[in-house]
């Protein structure tokens, strides 16, 4: 009961906030000085070559009459065609939705782990000279935002130890078998693990880059949550029941220190996912942000409504996956 | 011969002053001991220490905690906590945080004696719905697939004295059960440990610091002061006059139950000036 | 235990004053940059191109870390970028924090429809991705410092208001507000006199940790060269640059990065160790 209330109550303020965004973004870039159909037109097209592009695009029309038939297009699914591509919107950014989404998930992935034993292993030794350590390290990775440790993989995995890919999705050269753009996902179900491989090769920095501000946020509250969990009755009684340190620590106080750290880590992940624009860009990747800066330089309107329309999408669909799950694994609020 | 034996036991503050100064008790098997004192004079303290959850800003410096014949305090901490596991249990002080609020009840009463002490899962559920039953609890069944938020305090004491007896343990500590407890409810718990105690024969060391309480339920006491066993005697000669200083301005400063006109007698400055002299230099 | 504390300590300390030595060197070498740079930024030299610095094999000891690929000098140009990186972060923090922090304000305080269009606004925003808003806005307006700033306060307003509104909240909750009101005060004169003072330490670490978020947002808009123009130096532009010759001219990359490096985690270390400094009143 109490859950379809929070649900329907979530669902609505989520479409207001997506209201918003496309409303803003839709009267932000036709503040643009400039028009873009003269941009793409070559040099020798005359005025009605102009106007006939320009109502082509229904660029003619007053802005908030514009908004009306973009918003009836976009709800049957329909979100223009990219001006410089010439493609359907949506068929684009669905094509490249995908390798943004595997980037972003391995990203979440590497920073849950490396969080996690950060978080794990600092709780066993803690009050050493390992669990300082391992603060400090949380400080430094905190401090630097994503771009820079981009820069600084970039520099030391990509030219003083060349172990990794620097650039791109995936090797060039090679025959990709795949009917879906998940490349890393159908190798995995293909079995072909040389792609894999190659694959991973390439993702791994940008990923890494993303993770690292991520996992240091997880080390630093996980732990924290971990160390004043450690002090209640209940892990002392486990204690006296024969359980090692290690086996407490995992079966009664993780558990409980979770909750609060699953929150934060649902925020921060859309903030990961905001990162992917500009580590795309740093590694060349080809992925949503890639292609969401392009259509900022090329003034591609429809392109850029569309993909930041996806960005909210996601971001506030995670934001609600997170509440609905923190709702679903805390037993007080289950049967409150 | 006594199944445990705390020999000369002192614990210090890492880089600190001391918190337990050549403490000395022993409880036989099936004996009821209180361990009476004011809070900070270390009764929790030698609880913990007997098994094995000092805070980790403390250090035994020296002593032994003797345990049916093995010095607990030479044996590596797996062996230790073993050994501890299999044969002790707590009885914690405040049951509304002794329960791991995100699993149910069943698991964290039958998980130990699955993982740890290897019975069948089924055995261990059957026990521990004959425990809920002797703990008076009507409907074991469900209670043990209730989440801890669900019960009352007095409810998860009883869950917790019930997990207690679990294995059946040769000792063990209860650290102050009932304090937390509201004081309708703290009569009926207390009952309710002596029963299980008598019946199942099990050594029990009461941390408490209501010589009330101490009457009811113990056979002997240890009565500490400022980390000091100052007197040690069973609870029929105690009542009938203590013999140190201290515990007599103690008894004196209980109020007595039975009559509820008496006024309450603080310890009185001088003897506690005096106690405190004599433990400083022993 | 005590004297692990006091180490832990000194070593907070001595933290803080690294970093507020690195900024102060930066404001420094920023204000005298025409008198300490060794060229100027701007001069191209083809015949000298991608020169090493000093120590390598075939350096020219004019250049001391060396050239890019069109032989403006490194040094210089990191130099001269110092002046763009402060200006954007003092500017465009205080304008952020200026903003941010009054509708916090308003909103934690006052409540009602107030709150609720503010709240309403701060969730829009956190639907946005904020890089991606950054260069839209850019594209928008059109490259240049002004445009920078505005985009910084556009899109970084929101880290200000959520947490004064939350700090301002809790604030106006406590007894001594409503002491304050009960003695006669106004609403907007409590606002100020009494949830003000108490929110500004955490609206100065913010303001902190927002400078070194300016620096790194002006390096990032350089880099997609969306930022001022190609030609002026700016730490993110030889970035880009650098990121292109990586193989070539690896100092070209280096030295720009090493110093927006330092000075980020200078601007979030001075934050954090202001917030440790601060942590009896936050608490």
């Amino acid at each position: 009961m109490t859950l379809v209330r929070t649900l329907l109550l979530r669902l609505m303020t989520t479409a207001v906030t997506l209201f918003g965004v496309a409303v803003i973004v839709f009267f932000v870039i036709r503040v643009v000085p400039g028009n873009p159909v003269a941009m793409m037109l070559p040099p020798g097209a005359t005025a009605e070559d102009v106007a006939r592009l320009t109502a082509l695009y229904g660029l003619d029309k007053s802005i908030p009459q514009q908004f009306v038939i973009w918003g009836a297009g976009v709800l049957h699914g329909d979100f223009g065609t990219s001006i410089t591509l010439r493609q359907p919107v949506l068929a684009l950014v669905l094509g490249r939705l995908p390798a943004t989404l595997e980037l972003s998930v391995l990203a979440l992935v590497m920073a849950v782990l490396m969080g996690g034993a950060a978080a794990l292993t600092g709780t066993r030794l803690r009050e050493t000279r390992v669990e300082g350590g391992i603060d400090v390290a949380n400080g430094m990775a905190l401090s630097v935002p994503d771009f820079l440790w981009g820069l600084v993989l970039i520099l030391v995995f990509g030219v003083l130890l060349p172990v990794f890919q620097i650039s791109g999705r995936v090797t060039p050269s090679l025959h990709l078998p795949f009917v879906t753009n998940f490349y890393l996902v159908e190798s995995l179900v293909r079995l072909r693990f040389d792609l894999t491989r190659d694959l991973l090769a390439h993702m791994f920095l940008p990923a890494f880059a993303l993770a690292i501000p991520l996992a240091a946020i997880i080390g630093q509250l996980l732990k924290q949550s971990l160390k004043e969990t450690m002090h209640l009755d209940y892990v002392t009684l486990a204690r006296t029941q024969g359980y090692s340190e290690a086996r407490v620590i995992w079966r009664e106080a993780l558990p409980n220190a979770i909750l609060p750290t699953l929150t934060l880590v649902g925020v921060q992940f859309t903030f990961l996912i905001g990162g992917t624009v500009i580590i795309e860009r740093l590694f060349s990747y080809e992925g949503l942000g890639n292609m969401a800066i392009d259509a900022v330089i090329n003034r591609d309107l429809p392109l850029i409504q569309g993909i930041v329309i996806l960005f909210a999408v996601i971001f506030t669909g995670v934001n609600l996956v997170v509440d609905l799950t923190y709702a679903a694994l805390n037993p007080r609020l289950r049967h409150g | 011969m006594s199944f445990l034996e705390v020999r000369d036991l002192s614990v210090r503050l890492k880089g600190g002053g001391p918190l337990l100064r050549n403490v000395s008790l022993t409880v036989a098997a099936g004996e009821v001991r209180g361990l009476v004192g004011e809070s900070g004079a270390g009764k929790s303290m030698i609880g913990k220490a007997i098994l094995g959850i000092l805070p980790r800003s403390v250090e035994i410096s020296s002593g032994a905690i003797v345990l049916d014949g093995t010095d607990l305090l030479t044996l590596p901490p797996a062996m230790r906590r073993q050994r501890v596991g299999a044969t002790c249990a707590l009885i914690p002080q405040d049951p509304l945080t002794a329960l791991n609020p995100s699993r149910r009840i069943g698991p964290q009463i039958t998980d130990r004696l699955v993982d740890i002490l290897g019975w069948k899962r089924a055995e261990a559920e059957a026990r521990a719905r004959a425990l809920l039953h002797e703990v008076q609890i009507a409907d074991p069944d469900r209670v043990l697939r209730q989440y801890p938020h669900e019960l009352s305090g007095g409810m998860r004491q009883r869950i917790l004295i019930a997990s207690a007896f679990a294995a059946e343990p040769r000792l063990i500590v209860a650290d102050e059960p009932t304090t937390a407890l509201d004081v309708t409810v703290q009569k009926q718990i207390l009952k309710l440990i002596a029963g299980l105690q008598a019946r199942h024969g099990t050594a029990l060391l009461f941390v408490t610091h209501d010589l009330g309480v101490v009457s009811k339920v113990c056979q002997s006491l240890s009565v500490l002061y400022s980390g000091k066993v100052v007197e040690d005697t069973d609870v029929a000669r105690f009542f009938a006059g203590p013999a140190h200083p201290y515990s007599a301005a103690l008894l004196a400063a209980t109020p007595k139950y039975t009559d509820p006109t008496a006024g309450l007698n603080p310890v009185p400055e001088a003897v506690i000036a005096a106690v405190r002299a004599e433990v400083e230099n022993g | 235990m005590a004297d692990g504390r006091a180490l832990i300590c000194r070593r907070a300390g001595l933290r803080l004053w690294l970093s507020l030595g690195w900024l102060a060197l930066l404001v420094v070498v920023a204000v005298l940059a025409p008198w300490v740079a060794p060229k100027n930024p701007l001069e191209q030299d083809l015949f000298s191109g991608r020169l090493p610095p000093f120590w390598v094999h075939g350096a020219d000891p004019a250049f001391l870390l060396g050239t890019d690929s069109l032989g403006r000098d490194v040094l210089s140009r990191i130099i001269f970028g110092t002046r763009i990186a402060l200006a954007v972060a003092l500017i465009s923090g205080t304008l952020t924090c200026v903003i941010g922090a009054s509708l916090g304000l308003l909103a934690g305080f006052y409540r009602g429809w107030v709150d609720i269009v503010i709240s309403r606004f701060i969730d829009i925003w956190m639907a946005f991705p904020p890089v991606l808003f950054s260069i839209l806005l850019i594209a928008v307006i059109g490259p240049g410092l002004f445009s920078i700033i505005l985009a910084i306060v556009v899109i970084d307003w929101t880290r200000f208001a959520r947490v004064v509104r939350a700090e301002a909240m809790a604030q106006g909750a406590m007894d001594y507000v409503a002491s304050a009101r009960v003695a006669g005060r106004g609403r907007f004169s409590t606002m100020l006199r009494e949830i003000l003072p108490n929110v500004l330490p955490i609206i100065v670490v913010l303001l902190t940790l927002e400078m070194g978020i300016a620096v790194i947002v002006e390096a990032i808009l350089s880099f997609v060269n969306l930022s001022i123009s190609t030609d002026d130096p700016t730490w993110g532009g030889m970035i880009s640059e650098g990121r292109t010759s990586i193989h070539q001219a690896w100092w070209v990359l280096v030295f720009p990065l090493i110093t927006l490096f330092l000075t980020v985690l200078s601007f979030s270390q001075l934050g954090e160790g202001l917030k440790d400094r601060f942590d009896p009143v936050l608490r």
